[in-house]
């Protein structure tokens, strides 16, 4: 079977042909539309190295099907930056050393930024904690990842929130 | 994964059509059913995407002062509901305690109660499993089996359900709106999921192409609001299954508990309504001593399926911890860590 899909990918809308329904969003970012920012890490839904924000919200690329969603909304590492400008949340990720080796580091950008738009977690390091274990990093960077999320959030502000990504 | 044929019905009635036939599946998000697949535990030849059906993604509140929860709600949308939390608090907490954020926010009510046992051997197609391959035989009975079930398990299938979410649910009463090729008909959740017995492979009421629409809860069920809670011990702090859960709702009137709700989980291939713990509760003044007793009710019939013995007096022990903090009243806020017992629950009292 195939069928052509039309997307929303940081701003630019593409139409990309799917010949196999079994394709994820992580491999339609990553081999149709070489967005490779996006990384596959588990691939089941467990190291949140996929995370990507849908139609507004944070998911797991890898657990959704992109013949489901024609249509969407989708923001990826790749489109959050203004030109050489970083987004806050990368900025905070640079100041505050919230990686190590980087693999996990797109998806923990990803995920913060949907964390800051859901606005559950005020500047308490427990909340945001619990509100980011959906991403695993094995260089342990959780400390400055930490860090990261709470100056970032904060520098947002709550009236800036809806309009991170 | 295997390939299959995708179709993407435009209301239920064609959905159930298509899902009727031998081999198809429902997809919603796909969270546990996507990663099932990749595995190659489930293999359908068709997948119907319910996903897209209008009118299946909305909380409404009933004329008789229930609540109707669309089938396609998010998982995080119903625990972040102002409205729903506020009066279904024990809810919202099992929610925020499950998967994480990412899985919440894709994550669906329906595809919640349909999710597959996290036993390690029916992930694993090289173990022989009952559940995936009728009469193969249980590698968890002799395998590791320290997580696996104390209550209503059978020589043939030791396995546990995972949901949260169902916990609270099955305490409050809630029922499912089924719709099939015959028409709709409404079951109690306590009766919609099968204990193994003889056939481990059958694990709910749903007959081939019948599709959840949607969970109600009664009126009644937003009675105990200000004492409601839900526990959830785990292995780690968060993002991980349950050990072992309870629920526990009170209504508690000038300090005698008027009613009382109790279920666990973690512990079962369902939602365990701990009915015989209830009326002990009932008609009594809140204290650690009558906390003891229903749970020691709730736990009467449990035996250890293999090396998980200590399950029992852990069960027994958040029951214990889940009526404490419930008649402690609900909390405020969510407390940052849902449904932890480590969180350090501080601030004042909802309905206090």
């Amino acid at each position: 079977m195939s069928t052509s899909t039309t997307m929303t990918v940081n701003g630019v809308k593409r139409t990309i042909a799917i010949d196999d329904p079994r394709m994820t969003l992580l491999d339609l970012l990553r081999e149709r539309l070489d967005l490779t920012g996006t990384k596959k890490g588990c691939d089941r839904g467990q190291c949140g190295a996929c995370t990507i924000i849908l139609d507004g919200r944070r998911i797991n690329s890898c657990l959704a099907l992109a013949i489901s969603h024609d249509g969407a909304d989708i923001v990826t590492i790749e489109g959050v930056a203004r030109g050489d400008r970083l987004h806050p949340v990368q900025a905070a990720f640079l100041a505050h050393d919230g990686l190590q080796c980087g693999f996990c580091t797109p998806g923990q950008i990803m995920s913060a930024i949907g964390l800051i738009k859901e606005a559950q977690t005020d500047n308490d390091p427990e909340r945001v904690r619990e509100a980011m274990s959906g991403n695993l990093c094995r260089c342990g960077a959780y400390q400055g990842i930490t860090e990261a999320v709470l100056e970032a959030q904060k520098s947002l502000g709550i009236a800036d929130r809806r309009e991170v990504a | 994964m295997k390939t299959f044929d995708y179709v993407r019905p435009a209301n239920v009635r064609d959905a159930v059509a298509a899902a009727s036939a031998p081999g198809a599946a429902y997809l919603a998000a796909g969270t546990n059913l996507l990663d099932l697949m990749k595995g190659g535990i489930v293999g359908p030849n068709r997948l119907v995407d319910i996903s897209h059906l209008p009118g299946l993604d909305r909380i409404e509140d009933l004329a008789d002062g229930g609540v109707r929860i669309g089938a396609l709600v998010r998982n995080a949308d119903l625990a972040h509901d102002r409205n729903f939390a506020r009066r279904f608090p024990a809810i919202a907490e099992a929610l925020l305690s499950g998967a994480s954020a990412q899985l919440r926010n894709a994550a669906t009510v329906g595809g919640n109660l349909l999710q597959r046992t996290r036993c390690a051997y029916f992930y694993d197609p090289d173990s022989a499993c009952n559940k995936r391959d009728p009469g193969a035989g249980c590698d968890a009975r002799g395998g590791d089996n320290r997580l696996h079930a104390i209550l209503g398990w059978s020589e043939r299938c030791i396995a546990t359900n995972p949901s949260d979410f169902c916990v609270p649910l099955v305490a409050l009463d809630a029922v499912v709106e089924i719709e099939g090729s015959t028409g709709r008909r409404v079951v109690a959740l306590e009766s919609f999921h099968l204990l193994p017995k003889d056939a481990p492979e059958r694990e709910s009421v749903l007959e081939p192409g019948e599709m959840i629409v949607a969970v109600r809860l009664p009126a009644a069920a937003a009675k105990f609001a200000a004492h409601a809670r839900y526990l959830k011990v785990r292995e780690r702090t968060s993002y991980a299954f349950a050990v072992v859960s309870a629920a526990a709702a009170l209504r508690i009137d000038n300090g005698v508990i008027a009613e009382a709700r109790l279920a666990l989980g973690g512990v079962a291939m369902k939602p365990w309504r701990a009915r015989a713990a209830e009326p002990v509760l009932a008609g009594q003044r809140a204290d650690a001593a009558l906390f003891r007793r229903a749970a020691e009710a709730a736990l009467a019939d449990a035996k250890p399926s293999g090396d998980n013995g200590f399950k029992i007096e852990l069960a027994r022990r958040i029951v214990v911890r889940a009526l404490t903090l419930a008649a402690a009243g609900t909390p405020e806020r969510m407390p940052a860590l849902p449904a932890s017992p480590f969180a350090v629950v501080s601030g004042a009292l909802t309905h206090a």
